[in-house]
């Protein structure tokens, strides 16, 4: 098995607030990440595709058309956005897990003009100390 | 822990070198559209990393001495294309292309061979052309 990754940074806001706790909830719960105003991360995504070496070209895939994907399907949306008034995060908290999930989805979309590779996995920094990572299996 | 734990350790070395990835029998068109910048030759810092795994001797504490592995990546790999423009000097990168994940499958064909011995097994190679892009082999 063979796999590619590539690194990408994007520079988001975001708050950690859910309607469906109360204040001292939300604030016990999120802790200073449910400053009213917000805060911000450089995050860096790592995007893996796997699959087996094309034997005439030498690649996986071309690293120009992951990035086009990558930076078409995610970092148009994330780069310097408040993640709150994405539609995707109305109702759904814009922690790492949730918004890594939620690249994922995007990434899967027309994922095929990638190539003849697999989303293999993806790994979503929010600073240098904390990280979540997402397995993709199957097809 | 009873009884024997497959463990592995892994090894990280530097080698810089320099690197065209173009196919003599494709316009320049084609080549700019799957191998982007990278069809003028041009260098990296790659950084390799290797990961053995085995069981750990009880006398020694070891999977493999860590100084016998620097010395198979010494003879193996850094040795050979430290300091070298792969596609003239270093063989098979005259007649194949030496993108990153034809150099990874290169460097495992190197180093099974010494590695795979005594019950321990070469598990992966990993090399960054850059801290951005890196390609992880295994068979």
């Amino acid at each position: 098995m063979t796999s590619l990754t590539r690194r990408y940074p994007f520079s988001a806001s975001h708050r950690l607030h859910s309607e469906r706790l109360g204040p001292e909830e939300n604030r016990r719960v999120f802790g200073q990440c449910n400053n009213p105003y917000g805060h911000g991360h450089n995050y860096f995504l790592e995007v893996t595709a796997a699959g087996e070496i094309d034997a005439p070209t030498g690649l996986l895939a071309p690293v120009s058309r992951l990035d086009a994907h990558v930076r078409q399907a995610v970092l148009t949306r994330l780069d310097h956005a408040d993640l709150n008034r994405l539609p995707e995060f109305a109702e759904r908290v814009p922690t790492t897990e949730n918004l890594g999930l939620q690249i994922g989805q995007w990434l899967d979309q027309d994922w095929k003009q990638v190539g003849r590779v697999r989303l293999a996995r993806l790994r979503l920094e929010e600073t240098g100390s904390n990280a979540v990572e997402i397995e993709f299996h199957g097809s | 822990m009873a009884g024997s734990t497959r463990t592995s350790i892994t090894r990280r070395a530097d080698f810089s070198a320099s690197h065209q990835c173009a196919h003599p029998e494709r316009s320049e068109e084609e080549n700019r559209a799957l191998y982007g910048p990278a069809t003028r030759v041009h260098g990296h810092n790659y950084r390799l990393e290797v990961t053995v795994s085995g069981e750990v001797d009880p006398v020694l504490g070891m999977v493999l001495d860590l100084k016998e592995l620097k010395a198979i990546l010494e003879r193996e790999v850094v040795g050979p294309f430290d300091h070298r423009f792969l596609n003239y000097e270093v063989p098979p990168f005259d007649r194949v292309i030496p993108t990153a994940e034809n150099i990874a499958r290169e460097i495992w064909r190197r180093l099974a061979p010494p590695l795979n011995q005594d019950g321990r097994r070469l598990e992966r190679v990993r090399l960054y052309e850059t801290p951005d892009l890196w390609v992880d082999y295994a068979e």
